[in-house]
C-alpha cells in the first residue's frame, strides 16, 4: 500500500511539475512567436533589428513598421486569442458541453449581423462597427437566456435557444448579402476575421476592456470548477446556479462580444482552445484558464502570421485559417487522444 | 429541525406530491421509502431547496428554506444525489476540498482550519491512503465515500442521500450504511436518506417514512412500519417478516407478487 501510495504521491507531484513545465513552455513559445511574427510581412527583418526597434530604435522605416503596424497588430492577436480562449472555456462549464463555444450564445451571430447591416445598408457609418457588433451581440446573448429561461436556466436550454437565434440571425445576415451582393467585397475580411490593417487605435479600445474581463473571469474559476460537478451539487454547495450560469455567460460574451467588435469573426479557438488545455493542465479552472488564455494568444499570433504571409502579397482573413487548421486539429483530437470525449 | 408543512409539488402541471407533513428531529437517522416514482427523491429536494414545491413549506431550524440564501443552507444542510460526476482528473482531495466552498467567500482562499476539516473528513471515510488517488480511477463503494466525505467537509447538521447504496454490490452497500451510521452516531448528524434496500431500512433506521403514489402512508420506527400489510398495500407483494436476532429489527422475506399485480402491470401499460 505504501509503495502505491508513494507512486501516487509522485504522480500528484508530478502533475503540479508538469503543469509549471507546460506554463513555461507555452510562455515561451508565446514570446518566441510574438518576436518571429514581428520578423515577417512584406519585408522581412532580423531578430537584431527587432530588437532595436523595440528598445534603442535604428532605420525610422524599420521602426514605423515594427513599431506602428507589426506590434499593435500581433498584441491585438494576443488580446483576441486570450478573449476567445477563456471565453469558450467559461461556456465549457456553464453549458456542461464540450461542443460549448462563443458562437453557441449567440454572441458572434448578434455582433455580425449588426455589423453587417452597418457597414451593407449603411456603409457611411462604417466608423460604428466595433460598438455596434458589440451592442448586437450583447442583445442576441440576452435574447438566448430570455428564451431560455423557465424556473431557471438549464444547460440544455440555452443550447437549444441558441441554436435557434443563430439560424433566425444566420437567416437574416445570408438575405442581406444577397439583397446587397454589389456590395458584399467590403464584409468579406470582417465576416472572416481580420487583423489587417488594425493599429494602436485597435488595441486601446480593447486593453481596458480586455483587464477587466480576464479579471473578473479569474475570480469564476472557483464557480465553473463546481458548475462542472453538476447543478445539484453546485447548489448544495452553496453555489446559486442560475445567477452563476447568466454571469458566467455574460463574462464570456463579454470578452467575445468587444473581440468581435474589432477584429471581426473568429471561430475554432474559443472550441479547441480549451480542449488542448485540458489535456496538457487538467481540468481545474484555476490552472485551465489562464493555460487557455496563453495558448490561445498563441494559436492567433501563429494564425495571423499564416494568414499575412502564406500567399503574400495577398492577406488571407486569419478566420478561414482557424477553420481550416482547427477542423482537423479537432478530428484529430476526437480520434487519437485515448478516452477523450467520453 | 426539519419539518415540511403541506407541500404539495407539481412537475409542470402533474401533481407529485400531496399535502406533505413530516418532522424530523435532530440526530435522527431516517429513511424514507416506497415503490419507484412514488415521488421519494422529489421529496427530499424539496427538504434540501434543490427544487421549490408548489405550495407548502420546508423548514430547516424553524426558518422557510426557500427563503434562506443558498450559501446559509448550504452550511447548515448537505445532500448527496443519486448520480454524481466529477472530472476524470479529480482527486479525492480536490473533490472533498469543493466541500468547503460555502465557507469561501469568493476572494478567499483555504486555510489551514479547511485543511484541517478536508484531513477530518477524509479520515471519517477511511480515505486516506487513497486521498490522492482520482476519483475516476476508485471503486464505486470508495468513490461513494469520497462524495459523503465531500458532504461531511461542509461540516452541516443534516446530510441527506438520495439511495447512496443503489449502484453498489453487497460488501460496499454495508460499509457505506455502516459509515452514515457512524456519522450520525459519532458526530451526532442527522441523516434523511431515500433507500430502496427495506432490510437495510430497518436496520439502520430510528424511523421510516412510506410514500406510496405521492402520498406519505404511513411513518414510525421500523418495527411500526415493516409489515406484511404495508409489503402488501404499498408494493403488492406477499412477504414474510422475521426478526433478525443481532440487531432485533424486523426483515421480510419476499414471497410472491400478489395477484393482480400483474393486471396491475398491463393497466399502467394500456394507459401509457
Amino acid at each position: 500500500m505504501s509503495a502505491q501510495n508513494a507512486a501516487v504521491n509522485m504522480n500528484l507531484k508530478s502533475r503540479s511539475i508538469k503543469r509549471i513545465i507546460v506554463y513555461i513552455v507555452e510562455i515561451v513559445l508565446l514570446i518566441t512567436l510574438v518576436l518571429v511574427s514581428l520578423r515577417f510581412g512584406s519585408v522581412n527583418y532580423s531578430l537584431k533589428q527587432i530588437i532595436d526597434a523595440l528598445t534603442i530604435g535604428s532605420d525610422f522605416t524599420v521602426r514605423t513598421i515594427i513599431l506602428n503596424i507589426r506590434l499593435p497588430r500581433t498584441i491585438l492577436a494576443v488580446f483576441v486569442g486570450a478573449n476567445l480562449a477563456i471565453s469558450g472555456a467559461l461556456l465549457q462549464s456553464v453549458l456542461r458541453n464540450p461542443l460549448a463555444s462563443p458562437g453557441v450564445i449567440g454572441v458572434t451571430s448578434g455582433a455580425s449581423l449588426a455589423a453587417i447591416i452597418i457597414m451593407l445598408v449603411f456603409p457611411e457609418l462604417t466608423a460604428l462597427v466595433p460598438f455596434v457588433a458589440f451592442l448586437g451581440g450583447m442583445i442576441a446573448t440576452f435574447l438566448v437566456f430570455i428564451l431560455s429561461w423557465r424556473q431557471g436556466i438549464s444547460a440544455v436550454r440555452i443550447v437549444l435557444a441558441g441554436v435557434a437565434i443563430n439560424a433566425i440571425l444566420g437567416g437574416g445576415t445570408s438575405m442581406l448579402s444577397v439583397l446587397y451582393s454589389d456590395r458584399i467585397q467590403g464584409i468579406l475580411m470582417w465576416v472572416n476575421g481580420s487583423l489587417a490593417g488594425k493599429s494602436w487605435n485597435q488595441v486601446e479600445i480593447l486593453l481596458p476592456y480586455t483587464v477587466i474581463g480576464l479579471i473578473i473571469a479569474v475570480f469564476e474559476t472557483g464557480v465553473a470548477n463546481a458548475l462542472q460537478l453538476g447543478d445539484d451539487t453546485a447548489k448544495n454547495l452553496g453555489v446559486r446556479v442560475n445567477l452563476a450560469r447568466v454571469i458566467l455567460s455574460m463574462t464570456a460574451a463579454f470578452l467575445t462580444g468587444i473581440s468581435v467588435a474589432v477584429v471581426g469573426l473568429i471561430g475554432f479557438i474559443g472550441l479547441i482552445v480549451p480542449h488542448i488545455s485540458r489535456l496538457l493542465v487538467g481540468s481545474d479552472y484555476r490552472f485551465m484558464l489562464p493555460s487557455s488564455a496563453i495558448l490561445g494568444a498563441n494559436l492567433l499570433v501563429l494564425a495571423d502570421m499564416v494568414a499575412r504571409t502564406a500567399f503574400s502579397p495577398i492577406e488571407l482573413p486569419v478566420g478561414i485559417i482557424m477553420a481550416l487548421v482547427g477542423g482537423p486539429f479537432f478530428l484529430y483530437l476526437l480520434r487519437k487522444v485515448r478516452g477523450y470525449g467520453s | 429541525m426539519i419539518s415540511a408543512k403541506k407541500i404539495n409539488i407539481h412537475y409542470d402541471r402533474k401533481q407529485v406530491i400531496y399535502d406533505l407533513c413530516m418532522d424530523i428531529n435532530e440526530g435522527e437517522i431516517i429513511s424514507i421509502i416506497g415503490p419507484n416514482g412514488s415521488g421519494k427523491s422529489t421529496i427530499l429536494k424539496a427538504l434540501s431547496r434543490l427544487i421549490k414545491p408548489s405550495n407548502g413549506v420546508a423548514y430547516l431550524n424553524g426558518y422557510d428554506i426557500q427563503k434562506l440564501p443558498t450559501r446559509e443552507v448550504a452550511k447548515r444542510l448537505s445532500i448527496l444525489s443519486q448520480h454524481n460526476h466529477s472530472p476524470a482528473d479529480c482527486t479525492v482531495r480536490d473533490l472533498v476540498s469543493y466541500g468547503r466552498m460555502p465557507y469561501k467567500k469568493w476572494y478567499e482562499f483555504k486555510n489551514k482550519y479547511d485543511d484541517e476539516v478536508v484531513d477530518w473528513a477524509i479520515n471519517v471515510t477511511k480515505l486516506t491512503s487513497l486521498a490522492d488517488r482520482f476519483i475516476s480511477t476508485l471503486s464505486g463503494g470508495e468513490r461513494q465515500r469520497a462524495w459523503i466525505a465531500m458532504t461531511l467537509a461542509q461540516k452541516t447538521k443534516v446530510l441527506m442521500l438520495d439511495e447512496p447504496t443503489t449502484y453498489l454490490d453487497i460488501s460496499h452497500q454495508l460499509e457505506v450504511m455502516e459509515l452514515l451510521y457512524e456519522i450520525n452516531r459519532k458526530y451526532r448528524v442527522t441523516i434523511i436518506m431515500v433507500l430502496h434496500d427495506l432490510n437495510q431500512a430497518s436496520k439502520y433506521s430510528d424511523r421510516i417514512f412510506v410514500i406510496n403514489k405521492g402520498r406519505l402512508v404511513m411513518q414510525g420506527s421500523p418495527h411500526k412500519v415493516i409489515t406484511k400489510r404495508m409489503l402488501r398495500d404499498v408494493y403488492n407483494i406477499e412477504a414474510q417478516i422475521t426478526i433478525d436476532k443481532t440487531t432485533s429489527k424486523p426483515m421480510f422475506f419476499a414471497i410472491s407478487p400478489l395477484k393482480g399485480y400483474e393486471d396491475n402491470i398491463i393497466r399502467i401499460k394500456e394507459a401509457k
